[in-house]
């Protein structure tokens, strides 16, 4: 009864996500304001309905009701409850009833915290978002509803839950993830809603960014927890494998990176309109396209979900109308007026328009990598992958120049820098990160290297840009420097830089200076890897709550002291049979010793796994770096000002260096809809 | 025409969505393969539980043959290797394993432990057989009929729906020429 429940309220919602999506439009072009005001209540309510029809699907895991097919084929009852928890979307159909609920709670969202937004604008945008949910909830429902029965015949044990996915981490990955992923189409709704009233203006781009700070924050962290999930769970001792899935997740955020600070030129200067438009529109064209990927089974990948034509043939139909009719209305309504706000070649709008392109460029060729194989494919020219050699052959280069940018960018001015001052400006952080990063690899590793040396001179350069920018920015007018001028847009910016510039530091030297030490080992005997001893002292048996596992004693000791005891880990899963290596790690700031059991060998000898990986947690440092800024700039307190009559002289309050938005942004009060 | 350059997005869409259709009909397990139809190649290769044992296509049994290619190295191999474990049993037709691209060592410990259900398994280190097979990833499975002949190859790991569905009916159909050949 319970899972039938479950069923009528994601129905129910499918119901209010129809009339949320004709109701308001109706009554905008009525000009009816009553049928307006509903949008809200009837976003809440999807919302509500939705959240009851994962908790119920929650309920049915916790509670082991094996009628349920899809807790059947994804939980067992010796599943710890944590893991039952997250067993919802550990298969097709709830991770897709997961991205449904993102969804609805990013339109509930919209609609709780737009007070500073008109009511007209607002309206559409939450249609727009309940056309999305109307698609999502009808794919849930007709093709893979989770709360399908299996009457007569109840299993009285599930199959449990994959393996690889019981991990603590797993609970909160794809949460994230999707939270990013769907947040774009709050930004696709903005645009499209923007378009649909033809005022691509300032005004959208100052409303819609917030929002697509958001999603960027979570699909920054969800990306960084994939990767550190990846790092520690496969036993592989890699963190980033270029599989398509990962690309999938990868492409909506070198657009949405892009997109975010494309939104900041055109709320600022009025410039990049359309373009901006279009990387709303393509950064959640990317998500929908990851979406299709994954769950098509168009491409194999390591976490693919059972492959169904029919399934990937529904996306593909939302995909054409989303994507095909968004940019269709962009055709037609694109911004006629060339842009207000005209600027000099050395100009911030330059430099972040080529930053634009160039992540633009990277996000095609990840694209073109991923699809490839299916285009040779579809092409009749037979079956081939690609791997990561051609991602990382394309990637460094493309990213290495991005990064030279990136470092012009926030020191150079808006509209017309001069010359000789940005020479000025930028001379001693060129010449400090050249020394630096020259320096490096000769202190750190012994002998230069180029990579090591172009990597860190890079990082470098990104950091002290930054940092000087915001001491420019801390200066007053009598010399003095006070840090209470700046304002969180500019920490988040600072901060969310300063995430590159230390991703690219543990990137560049993992990369450079990892090793894997593959030795047999008997009890006693000692391993010496980049300083550090590690003794084996056998394998205990162990007993988890649904497995068994061999489990290695290692222990870890620099110049006789003790550092740690580590204990990697083979597990057997019982009722999957399915066989595990928890690799197990000690973990520091400047390395990582990463031990991963091997197999038994003659005797008592086992084959052991030993990666030394320098600055291996730089590179998910970074990413909180990153996620932070993210936060700075969204708490920044612009964004939160209650509804007023906006005139254009409040515009310029607001913007400190605006000159030339003005007569772009209407006063939103007066305006209607087209 | 700067008008006309607004539907450029539009466009590519369109085209990447006829390419996305067109993936949709594919399937990436079913590896189309020039050698099916013909007859299953020849080869010289020891077998992995002994280097001096040299194995050739005459030491095939009669009757149906299924040749899956695996390796140490690769996780799905690992997953379907309980399920060749049972089909090993059938009596319908015998399993031989194709080691592609492994070290002999941990191929014998792999047999040990996690049990063997090949006749034999040739070891393929240097891949010449599995080249001529075409062999792009691991675990791939193909089936050669009474006469030799390659009749199918697939992708990726069996469990028992695909079992079922891909190669059930093959395994009939061949069984079915065999009793008709006889008539």
């Amino acid at each position: 009864m319970i899972p039938e429940l479950g069923h009528f309220a994601l129905i129910i919602a499918f119901a209010f996500a129809i009339c949320l999506s004709i109701v308001p439009l109706v009554g905008i072009i009525s000009n009816h304001q009553k049928l307006i005001t509903y949008a809200k209540p009837l976003t809440f309510g999807m919302f509500s309905f939705t959240t009851i029809s994962i908790m119920i699907l929650a309920y049915s895991f916790v509670t082991d009701d094996f009628s349920v097919k899809y807790v059947a084929s994804h939980s067992n009852t010796h599943l710890p409850y944590y893991f039952k928890m997250s067993a919802v979307w550990g298969g097709h159909e709830g991770s897709l009833l997961l991205w449904v609920f993102s969804l609805t709670a990013w339109t509930a969202a919209v609609a709780k915290y737009s007070k500073g937004i008109e009511d007209v604008f607002i309206a559409r945008v939450l249609a727009i978002l309940g056309m999305i949910a109307v698609g999502f909830i009808a794919f849930t429902v007709l093709t893979s509803n989770p709360f399908e029965r299996l009457w007569p015949n109840v299993p009285l044990e599930g199959r449990d839950l994959n393996p690889l996915l019981q991990d603590v981490l797993f609970l909160i990955h794809p949460p994230l993830l999707y939270m990013g992923y769907v947040g774009f189409a709050v930004a696709y709704a903005f645009a499209v809603a923007a378009l649909m009233c033809g005022k691509l203006d300032a005004a959208w781009a100052r409303w819609a960014r917030p929002w697509t700070v958001g999603a960027w924050i979570f699909l920054t962290i969800g990306i960084s927890l994939g990767s550190w999930w990846a790092y520690y769970e496969l036993g592989w001792g890699g963190w980033w494998f270029w599989d398509p899935v990962e690309n999938a997740s990868f492409m909506p955020w070198l657009i949405g990176t892009a997109l975010i600070h494309s939104l900041a030129v055109t709320e600022k200067r009025g410039a990049f309109r359309n373009w901006t438009v279009l990387l709303a529109i393509f950064a959640f064209s990317l998500s929908l396209l990851g979406t299709f990927i994954v769950r098509s089974g168009i491409i194999t990948s390591v976490h693919s979900f059972a492959a169904d034509p029919s399934r990937g043939m529904f996306i593909l139909y939302l995909l054409a109308i989303a994507v095909g009719g968004s940019l269709t209305l962009f055709a037609l309504r694109a911004s006629n007026v060339a842009s207000f706000s005209r600027f000099a070649l050395y100009s911030r709008e330059t430099a972040l328009l080529i930053c634009n392109i160039v992540l633009v460029i990277a996000c095609i060729t990840v694209l073109l990598g991923t699809l490839y194989p299916l285009l040779v494919d579809a092409m009749g020219l037979g079956k081939m992958s690609v791997g990561p050699p051609y991602f990382n052959a394309v990637f460094v280069p493309i990213m290495s120049l991005l990064f030279v940018v990136m470092g012009i960018g926030p020191l150079i001015r808006w509209k017309k820098a001069k010359k000789g001052e940005l020479r000025k400006q930028l001379f001693s952080p060129s010449i400090l990160s050249v020394i630096f990063g020259l320096c490096f690899p000769f202190v750190y590793g012994g002998e230069f290297n180029a990579w090591v040396a172009m990597g860190v001179t890079l990082a470098c350069w990104v950091q002290l840009v930054v940092l000087k920018e915001l001491l420019n920015q801390t200066k007053l007018a009598d010399g003095l420097r006070s840090f209470s001028r700046i304002t969180l847009s500019q920490w988040g910016m600072t901060i969310a830089h300063s995430g590159i510039a230390i991703t690219i530091v543990g990137v560049t030297l993992v990369s450079i200076y990892e090793t894997e030490t593959n030795v047999k080992m008997n009890i006693g005997e000692s391993v010496n890897v980049a300083g550090v001893d590690i003794r084996f002292d056998g394998v205990k048996q162990v007993q988890g709550p649904n497995y068994s596992a061999d489990q290695g004693q290692f222990t870890l000791s620099k110049n006789g002291e003790f550092v740690s005891l580590l204990q990697p880990e083979r597990r057997t899963y019982l009722v999957q049979t399915m066989g595990m290596t928890e690799a197990a790690m000690d973990a520091g700031l400047f390395r990582d010793v990463y031990i991963a059991l091997g197999d038994p060998l003659s005797g008592n000898a086992w084959a052991i796994r030993v990666h030394y990986k320098p600055f291996v947690r730089w590179i998910w440092l970074g990413t909180i770096f990153m996620a932070l800024g993210g936060g700075c700039s969204v708490m920044d307190k612009r964004y939160r000002r209650k509804k007023e009559k906006v005139t254009p002289t409040k515009v310029v309050a607001a913007n400190k260096d605006n000159d030339a938005v003005i007569q772009t942004s209407m006063p939103q009060s007066i305006s209607k809809q087209s | 025409m700067n008008k006309l350059i607004r539907f450029i997005p539009l466009v590519l869409f369109v085209a990447l969505g006829i390419v996305l259709f067109r993936g949709l009909s594919l399937n990436p397990t079913e590896l189309p393969s020039a050698l099916i139809g013909k007859s299953f190649p020849e080869f010289s290769l020891a077998t992995v539980k002994d280097a001096e044992h040299t194995v050739t296509k005459a030491d095939f049994r009669k009757g149906i043959k299924l040749v899956n290619v695996w390796g140490t190295w690769c996780p799905a191999c690992r997953s379907e290797h309980s399920y060749l474990i049972e089909l090993s049993k059938s009596k319908r037709f015998t399993l031989y394993g194709l080691n592609y691209d492994d070290e002999r060592g941990l191929a014998q410990q792999w047999l040990t432990r996690l049990g063997d259900p090949y006749e034999f398994s040739a070891f393929d280190e240097e891949g010449k057989l599995s080249v001529n097979l075409g062999v792009y990833a691991a675990p791939e499975t193909f089936v050669v009929d009474d006469l030799g002949i390659i009749r199918k190859r697939f992708a990726g790991p069996i469990d028992a729906r695909i079992w079922r569905q891909e190669f059930e009916p093959l395994v009939t159909q061949i069984e079915n020429e065999r009793k008709q050949r006889r008539n």
